[in-house]
């Protein structure tokens, strides 16, 4: 593990931002550091880099432990929610000044800038100031600035919180492929679960202060550890009075349920070919357009689930009686989760997507 | 139609005329009269009054307390400023409220303060006379009273400046600046035209300084008298064309300081709006 936390703890006042944190990192991936906003993944951030300190725990790098170097020997990028450009600098001079601190010979850092205003496409700017810059371009130079002295550890901090939406996928992708060609171990904070699951090679899901789940994004979605990860992963619905469903009738012992709009199929009343027996009534509640698909609330026994439904199929009615085939449910008892089938329909070879 | 466009225009008029006649007769006509006075007996006896040996000498000595309670503020202003901006600690609130005190008391009292501590009567009279060292009628009394009455004025106008950029000055930190590098580099450049009003308004301040100085300097005449006490002097002695041609050099420098407060607070807000 390059990166490794054991055991950190951190309080601000008699908010606990981290309690017992401990997670590894191995080296050149991308991490993405994901939860709710107040949920301490910024502290985590911020003690890494050495801006804030520890109350208890240690932090390692590469195997030494470094609670007590100072958060200008660490080597590590830093690149802040709000850029903190130094505003009254150039481009150049943004990007120049870790080095020039560095004291690098006045050759190289020329050498150095150039080639890393040039790696993120931004030619020709170096003599502009950021207040000439937009959102996407400040981002780029922050980008260029925290990797230009050649840190071993690159951290970002929200990075694309500040950018508009269309611009936002296009920098995500290029900060992927920028941080694969570079090589640079980077963990990167959000509590964009859909940011999280597309560029990170791991997600650390944190919540209260602590760790819910560690693992690869497919893993995160798909077997998520604990109640919050699976809440906070997709757009669930919760189960809270028990389950009331044909086809689950066997399942005991939980606390909570929870339903992924994938795990649902709505379905025109009597067009439903297999699994009858598995089949519910639902009468829809809401109907909102998703853009590329429609997101349609119904309900079922008294209680509401989400499920999506292709624009291709035909078009469904507020209030309209329908046939509701849930395949499975994540069922928790106590923090621990499990995916039950519809047992009526386990016997099927019947694969959805 | 018409008739609201031209009430519309009436007010503004009206508020533009009352503030140019309320100007004039607060402003405009005292200074015209301090400089037809002074001019009155002839540019000679005005050259002769301010060239006088006294004048110039009290002249000198305004210069000297000016510039080095404006160096001695700026010093421990960013100091103060610094802490104040930066740091999170007990006694933050109480030290902002310190910094204040000069605004809220007296010059006068001020004055007495350190002519109680400082003076033959003072406590501390015995230790500075053994040193050979003399505060109250004398040269340094002068500056200490001026340092004091003029304290608050660039700590409070760099401490709003100031407390606004923190990310800046810690990604300088991160990438290895020292202190005095993020200082300079970081902070400086960002509270340049705060620290110059400032300094600015501190010189006004100091220059026409009366009260605290008045009760320290003793009035010795080429010693310690500032040019405010001089033209009170004068004044007193029935000498009105000389007072009020030492009085001119203040309204020189005035409207001098004026006119640069202009610029600088011009190109600031220029600056700021980029």
């Amino acid at each position: 593990m390059y990166v490794e936390l054991k055991n950190v703890n951190k309080t601000f006042g008699d908010y606990q931002a981290s309690e017992q944190v401990s997670f590894g990192i191995p080296k050149g991936k991308l991490i993405g550091l994901l939860g709710p906003s107040g949920s301490g993944k910024t502290t985590i951030l911020r003690m890494i880099a050495g801006l804030e300190s520890p109350d208890s725990g240690d932090i390692l790098i590469d195997g030494n432990r470094i609670n007590h170097v100072a958060a200008s020997k660490r080597g590590i990028g830093f690149v802040f929610q709000s850029y903190a450009l130094f505003r009254y600098m150039t481009v150049y001079d943004n990007v120049a000044f870790g080095l020039k601190v560095k004291k690098v010979p006045k050759n190289e850092i020329e050498e150095r800038v150039f080639y890393m205003i040039r790696l993120v496409g931004l030619e020709g700017m170096e003599k502009r100031y950021p207040h000439q810059l937009s959102g996407g371009q400040k981002q780029r130079v922050a980008f260029a600035r925290a990797l230009a002295p050649n840190p071993h550890l690159l951290l970002l901090d929200e990075p694309f919180a500040a950018i508009d939406a269309k611009v936002r996928t296009e920098l995500r992708e290029w900060l992927k492929k920028m941080i694969n060609t570079l090589k640079i171990t980077s963990i990167f904070v959000t509590h964009d679960q859909d940011e999280a699951i597309e560029i990170a090679d791991q997600i650390i899901v944190t919540n209260k202060g602590r760790i819910e789940q560690i693992g690869i994004p497919a893993e995160i979605y798909k077997k998520p550890a604990t109640p919050f990860v699976a809440k906070f992963i997709g757009h669930s619905s919760l189960l809270d009075q028990g389950i009331r469903f044909r086809g689950f009738e066997a399942v005991e012992n939980l606390s909570q349920a929870v339903i992924r709009p994938e795990f649902v199929k709505v379905a025109r009343k009597g067009t439903l070919k297999e699994h009858m027996s598995a089949a519910e009534e639902g009468r829809i509640e809401e109907i909102s357009f998703r853009g590329d698909s429609y997101e349609i609330k119904v309900k079922v026994n008294e209680i509401v689930v989400t499920a999506n439904r292709s624009l291709e199929k035909e078009e469904l009615h507020l209030g309209e009686t329908v046939d509701v085939l849930i395949y499975r449910i994540y069922v928790f008892d106590g923090n621990v989760a499990r995916l039950v089938q519809n047992a009526n329909m386990v016997d099927s070879n019947f694969i959805f997507i | 139609m018409k008739k609201t466009s031209q009430q519309g225009r009436l007010v503004p008029r009206l508020l533009v005329i009352v503030s140019i006649l309320f100007l004039i007769v607060m402003l405009v006509l005292p200074i015209v009269t301090v400089l037809v006075n002074a001019l009155k007996n002839g540019w000679n006896e005005y050259a002769a009054a301010v060239s006088d040996q006294y004048t110039i000498k009290a002249m000198q000595l305004t210069l000297v307390a000016t510039i080095t309670a404006v160096l001695i503020n700026t010093f421990f202003g960013l100091f103060a400023a610094w802490l104040i901006s930066k740091f999170k600690f007990r006694g933050r609130k109480m030290l902002t409220t310190f910094l204040d005190i000069p605004f809220a008391v007296s010059p006068v009292i001020a004055g007495l303060i350190f002519f109680l501590t400082f003076g033959r009567i003072g406590w501390a009279y015995d230790i500075l006379n053994k040193i050979n060292f003399q505060i109250v009628f004398a040269v340094p009394g002068i500056i200490l009273a001026t340092i004091f009455v003029t304290m608050p004025f660039i700590s409070r106008e760099i401490i709003p400046v100031m407390s606004l950029q923190s990310e800046e000055e810690e990604a300088a930190a991160l990438m290895g600046a020292k202190g005095f590098t993020i200082f300079r580099k970081v902070t400086l450049p960002h509270i340049k035209w705060a620290l110059l009003y400032g300094i600015i308004l501190c010189s006004a301040r100091a220059m026409g300084e009366f009260g605290a100085v008045s009760v320290l300097s003793g009035h010795l005449r080429g010693k310690t008298n500032t040019l405010p006490l001089h033209v009170e002097i004068l004044y007193n002695e029935y000498q009105y064309s000389q007072a009020f041609a030492v009085s001119s050099i203040l309204v020189i420098f005035a409207i001098v300081i004026l006119i640069v407060r202009n610029i600088v607070e011009y190109k600031g807000r220029k600056e700021s709006e980029q």
